[in-house]
């Protein structure tokens, strides 16, 4: 029997709209289902007061501190390194064989998954280079994670400033650094800061490579080479050995919250480019 | 910068940007210097095919675990890659552009959402109601897959929106010039036209599946066995690293590198030919 093309056409649509509101359907239950039972538990005092007993009690003070400064530090290391090798490939250079080399290994880079940064990262900086667990360790691992990411979303906003600019540029007697440093690099910011975004979001969110690097220490860092304890890490713990559910929500919630907003910004921010180029 | 010059400058950007390329190298380095001696020592066929992994005796097989990544994966690529792809096509091919652009960055949300975040859901949702209704102990291969299923459906959407919309418009006006339906026009015209950059979109979803690793452990259970039915509970590769991680030495050690270096290398073969398909697309 052969199907009617309308027909098929009819249950063909049914079928890909039903896909679409399966897939929205379960963003939503995740991100609900995390609010409703974690933020009652998030309050002012939940994330300004030290855990007690293993996080059983008490707030998530010191896991907030460690969710600020591990990314911090990964983005200071990796966004000029990222922001740099994309100018190079961009402006300093045609399609050869060397920036193939760089394209493929920035592709390989992003692709290897965070529980192999973390066994890199456990060799190479906490063991080899006898950092310990640290936030150096930590931020150092994480900055190797987030460079693809970095160098990709850079190159296309310094691809996307128009032609035009650097010749105006170049005619009135500018060499290429003074290009890239006062008109190029100042138009690409708002992409650069978009990618930088994004990348924090990835780092906050990170737990595999940062447990075998950064450790778990629930104490306040005092300097670069102590242990800390991201949210993300602290979260993991207090769910898997089932320290206090109610804190974990709280904690979840805080992680999602964080996640969420700087996610937001960097589409903000993006629509705000195309918007503008529009 | 008027000290270093131009030439100056030029060197230095060209040694940045050797960064992303030393990292890799530094990376595939230590791994394979840690985990290559241990496979040589204790013979490939004896790591990779024998089912015993017991570090107390010092038997090292990860057979189960590549059996239960793949199974996991596999079971991760039949839900998520035909949802992924049916989604794909409705945003681009039946709703207008204006709805898409927002559609498309909230389904990439899912992939801002920690993994954690995800496993804890497994734990909390999906493992009780296979327990209740299926049967086994809940924490399963079937939760594991599910929970991945749903992990690559960001990637495996975006992507592949990109490569339909990247089909040339006037093959779309011509196939629905001759009278096909849209839903014709999709499945013999713009799914041929765009199939390398879909494909590519499934192979990228396979390696962040295979690579997945703390929703994995939360979910899939972890007990060392060959998967005989899907509400068994298993140990993949990445969740093996990371249990034993933390208090594992020497030789034990050393096996969890070079598990970690089968991960590797696996990872590494199917990014090429996802790289390779993505680039035939843009040859295109």
């Amino acid at each position: 029997m052969r199907i009617h093309p309308r027909l098929f056409q009819r249950g063909a649509v049914a079928l890909l709209s039903g896909a679409t509101l399966i897939t929205l359907v379960i963003l939503i239950f995740i991100i609900v289902f995390i609010l409703r039972k974690g933020l009652p538990v998030v309050t002012l005092d939940f994330l300004t007061r030290d855990p007690e007993s293993m996080g059983r009690e008490g707030g998530i003070f010191p896991t907030l501190i460690g969710t600020i400064i591990l990314p911090l530090l990964a983005l200071i290391i990796a966004t000029p390194l990222g922001v740099f090798t994309s100018v190079y490939l961009s402006e300093y250079t045609r399609e050869t064989k060397f920036t193939r080399i760089i394209r493929f290994g920035t592709d390989c880079l992003a692709g290897i998954p965070s529980i192999i940064f973390g066994l890199f990262g456990y060799i190479f900086f906490v063991l080899t280079l006898e950092m310990g667990w640290s936030i150096m360790s930590g931020g150092l691992t994480l900055a190797v994670m987030v460079l693809p990411t970095i160098i990709r979303t850079s190159e296309e906003a310094i691809r996307a400033v128009p032609k035009t600019y650097r010749e105006v540029s170049f005619s009135l007697g500018a060499s290429s650094w003074q290009t890239v440093k006062n008109v190029i690099l100042p138009n690409a910011l708002p992409g650069i800061v978009t990618g930088v975004m994004l990348s924090i979001g990835r780092c906050i969110g990170e737990t595999a490579a940062v447990i075998f690097t950064a450790g778990s220490s629930l104490r306040l860092p005092a300097t670069a080479f102590d242990s800390v304890r991201t949210m993300a890490v602290h979260f993991y713990i207090l769910a898997r050995e089932g320290i206090s559910q109610e804190n974990a929500y709280g904690t979840a919630a805080a992680l999602i919250i964080a996640v969420l907003a700087i996610n937001l910004i960097a589409y903000w921010l993006m629509n705000r480019i195309i918007a503008r180029r529009g | 910068m008027k000290l270093i010059g131009e030439k100056g400058v030029h060197r230095i950007l060209m040694g940045i940007a050797f960064s992303a390329i030393s990292a890799l190298l530094l990376i595939t380095l230590f791994i394979i210097s840690e985990g290559l001696p241990f496979i040589f020592e204790y013979g490939l066929t004896d790591f990779l095919f024998s089912s015993e992994w017991i570090p107390a005796e010092k038997k090292f097989g990860i057979f189960p675990m590549i059996a239960a990544s793949l199974w996991v994966t596999f079971g991760a690529m039949i839900l998520g890659a035909p949802l992924g792809v049916a989604v794909a096509l409705f945003l681009s091919e039946y709703v207008p552009r204006s709805v898409m652009r927002i559609i498309k960055p909230t389904i990439e949300l899912l992939a801002a959402i920690p993994s954690v975040v995800y496993g804890f859901i497994g734990v909390m949702v999906l493992a009780p109601i296979i327990r209740n209704y299926l049967g086994g102990p809940g924490l399963s291969l079937l939760a594991g897959s599910v929970i991945l299923g749903i992990m690559i459906l960001p990637t495996v959407i975006s992507i592949s929106i990109d490569s339909i919309l990247a089909v040339p418009q006037s093959f779309r006006e011509g196939s629905l010039a001759l009278g096909a339906t849209t839903w014709q026009t999709i499945h013999m015209v713009t799914i041929k036209a765009a199939k390398s950059g879909i494909i590519a979109s499934i192979i990228l979803g396979l390696g962040r599946a295979i690579g997945e690793t703390m929703a994995v452990i939360m979910v899939a259970g972890n007990s060392v066995n060959i998967p005989g039915s899907a509400l068994d509970s298993v140990r993949t590769l990445t969740a093996n690293i990371a249990l034993e991680m933390s208090y594992a030495t020497g030789l034990h050690r050393q096996a969890l590198f070079a598990t970690g270096v089968i991960l590797f290398i696996g990872i590494i073969i199917l990014n090429s030919i996802a790289s390779v398909a993505l680039r035939k697309r843009a040859v295109r």
